[in-house]
């Protein structure tokens, strides 16, 4: 019941959906990338059971130097929105605890609709502070997909 | 973090899940009931047959299934409210919130404003009370799944927002040791069943707030501590059992409903529960026109707050909406982390990630959910448009905001066509923006199924159904 998918195939569906509102083709969905000025390889982790439309939860997140080494201690901020939209994230997400192996727990995320969202990082580590940006596709259960 | 289910009340929602079925079923017979009359008369050729060969690819249906009132999730449990689920909270809350002597003039209750027959909302711009308010009343049902309450989201329980009005200086224009003696007075039994003894009131100035006027917040200073927090949580726990009442009002299945239901099933009566410019309607509503944007899910509301350039109702004096609330809220005796909550600091996740700096937030109202909208004029947070059409033509106009930034755009003569990463302007023509206006009507729990020319008016005397004024809301004991 309303639960959210993550997933790159349903991008095409959601162009036939919303029209003008579809997310770029070349949309690009790794959920592992280096940061912006390459001195963080971040990864992000989607709850393994996914929330509804307007639920609270949380993802996890892992910080590694490029050569893989985990990054622990590291200030990390977090925003983002739907730029097609014009709004921001619904809620103020922060990372409350740090976890294992460079990881991070984010609590406080939610989405308030289906579409393309940007999950915006600001990571302040030993390298210094860097940026990067995941996108992610929120969309409804299709009907027999 | 809040549970996605409270397993504590796992058996009262399936109580009410049995109760919305059954709510469900009722409304789909009284749907097929409709159907059935419409061919009826379309057969004795009063009305020509309903005919709305709409086809839906499979995208376009799950998000028709998103729309269903099927689809609505059970209430979510707040757990800063320990009453909430309680039969005779049900029942208390509603005699308070049919009270007059809760208020000033003693003439104006909570349904004043929020009156059962029309939708639990009052038909003005702004509504009146003892004095007259800024802002437009808005309707209950459903109310129970906004994390925010109010336009502007500055209360975050349904019984925190129920105090609001009542020491509110133009709604109820009473005060909080004034309410604690009413009820004493008048709902003694009701009270001390839910809540244990009443704490004795004798000695206490009559009209004593820490919100009201100098004279009220004077008498209140003069309180002992302890004897104001007494005071305060008898009047926390009044709008504990309003919002037990509240929380127990329910949607009735519009016509849209059925008619999705329908398609879902692949079942041809469809074609006989939508005409043809309300189903283009709604296909403009779940693309072109982007209304599902934001007027999103069962409840037609995504909850969120956003600035949509809507013109103020006082232009020398904008509402600033959701940039002024987040302070309050957070400030607020009342909230889901203040001595009077029933939840424990961990569970109010939504005040600890509440969203207080966005610019965006300048001049930014929830989105209104549109169940019943078409009997629920005017529009807007403060009434500024009489009619949906002239809603509608707002989104397309798309102005620059008076306060803040709108997050809509336009295309502006000679501009280039917007990147993918804007948001893409609006636009419809006068036909798309009557089916637009014509969908809207579908959203009605006894809004009328015959077809009829769209510009015709409502054959609502042709339906033994519908009572003029009823509401679209069934409640749930």
């Amino acid at each position: 019941m309303n639960r959210i998918l993550f997933t790159t195939l349903s991008l095409a569906a959601l162009a036939a959906i919303t029209g003008c509102m579809s997310p770029p083709q070349d949309l690009d969905l790794a959920l592992t990338r280096p940061s912006i000025d390459s001195k963080y390889l971040v990864t992000l982790q989607p709850p393994a059971r996914p929330a509804a439309i307007n639920q609270l939860h949380a993802w996890q997140l892992r910080v590694a130097t490029p050569a893989g080494k985990p990054v622990t201690q590291a200030r990390i901020q977090v925003d983002g929105g739907m730029p097609q939209h014009g709004h921001g994230l619904p809620t103020r997400p922060r990372v409350t605890r740090e976890l294992p192996d460079g990881g991070y727990l984010i609590e406080g995320m939610k989405f308030s609709m289906t579409g393309w969202w940007e999950i915006k990082l600001a990571i302040d580590g030993p390298a210094g502070a860097d940026r990067v940006t995941f996108n992610t596709v929120v969309a409804e259960p299709g009907l027999g997909r | 973090m809040k549970p996605l289910t409270d397993p504590a009340n796992h058996s009262e929602e399936t109580t009410m899940q049995r109760f919305q079925s059954m709510v469900w079923m009722l409304g789909s017979a009284a749907a097929a009931l409709f159907g059935a009359l419409t061919v009826t008369l379309a057969d004795a050729g009063e009305q020509p047959p309903a005919a709305a060969p709409m086809r839906w690819s499979a995208d376009e249906r799950a998000v028709l299934a998103s729309l269903s009132l099927k689809r609505l999730a059970p209430v979510p449990a707040d757990p800063s409210n320990a009453v909430e689920r309680q039969g005779a909270a049900i029942g208390f809350g509603r005699r308070l919130f049919e009270d007059v002597r809760l208020s000033r003039n003693g003439a104006v209750s909570c349904a004043t404003c929020h009156d059962p027959a029309r939708q639990f909302q009052d038909g003005l711009p702004v509504s009146r009370g003892v004095g007259t308010g800024s802002r437009r009343a808005m309707p209950i049902v459903g109310a129970g799944h906004a994390t925010w309450l109010f336009w502007d989201g500055r209360k975050d329980s349904l019984w925190s927002q129920a105090l609001g009005p009542l020491e509110d200086a133009v709604e109820h224009g009473t005060n909080r040791t004034r309410v604690a003696q009413r009820v004493a007075q008048d709902h003694r039994r009701d009270y001390e069943a839910l809540f244990g003894a009443l704490p004795r009131l004798d000695g206490l100035p009559g009209d004593a707030s820490p919100k009201g006027s100098a004279a009220e917040q004077a008498a209140w200073a003069t309180i002992d501590a302890r004897r104001r927090e007494e005071v305060s949580r008898v009047f926390a726990n009044v709008g504990k059992a309003i919002a037990a009442y509240e929380k127990s009002l329910t949607h009735a299945p519009a016509r849209l409903d059925a008619y999705i239901d329908a398609v879902l099933r692949g079942d041809a009566a469809s074609r006989t529960l939508l005409r043809a410019d309300e189903a283009r309607g709604l296909r403009l509503f779940i693309g072109k026109a982007q209304c599902v944007g934001c007027h999103n899910g069962p409840l037609f509301s995504d909850q969120q707050f956003h600035n949509t350039g809507v013109p103020p109702r006082d232009a020398a004096r904008p509402d600033r909406g959701r940039a002024a609330a987040t302070a309050a809220v957070r400030a607020d005796e009342f909230n889901c982390l203040g001595p009077f909550s029933d939840a424990r600091p961990e569970q109010c996740q939504e005040l600890r990630f509440m969203v207080s700096d966005d610019p965006a937030l300048e001049g930014a109202f929830k989105t209104p959910g549109l169940r019943g909208v078409a009997d629920r004029a005017p529009y807007m947070h403060a009434g500024q448009f009489t009619t949906l059409e002239q809603v509608v033509r707002h989104y397309v106009a798309a102005p620059h905001a008076a306060l803040g930034h709108s997050e809509l755009t336009h295309r502006h003569a000679g501009a280039a066509a917007p990147k993918h990463a804007e948001r893409a302007p609006i636009e419809l023509n006068d036909a798309e923006i009557a089916d637009l206006v014509s969908f809207l009507g579908t959203l009605g729990a006894q809004s009328s199924p015959l077809p009829a020319a769209p510009s015709a008016a409502r054959p609502d005397h042709a339906n033994p159904l519908h009572r003029p004024g009823a509401a679209t809301a069934g409640l749930v004991h």
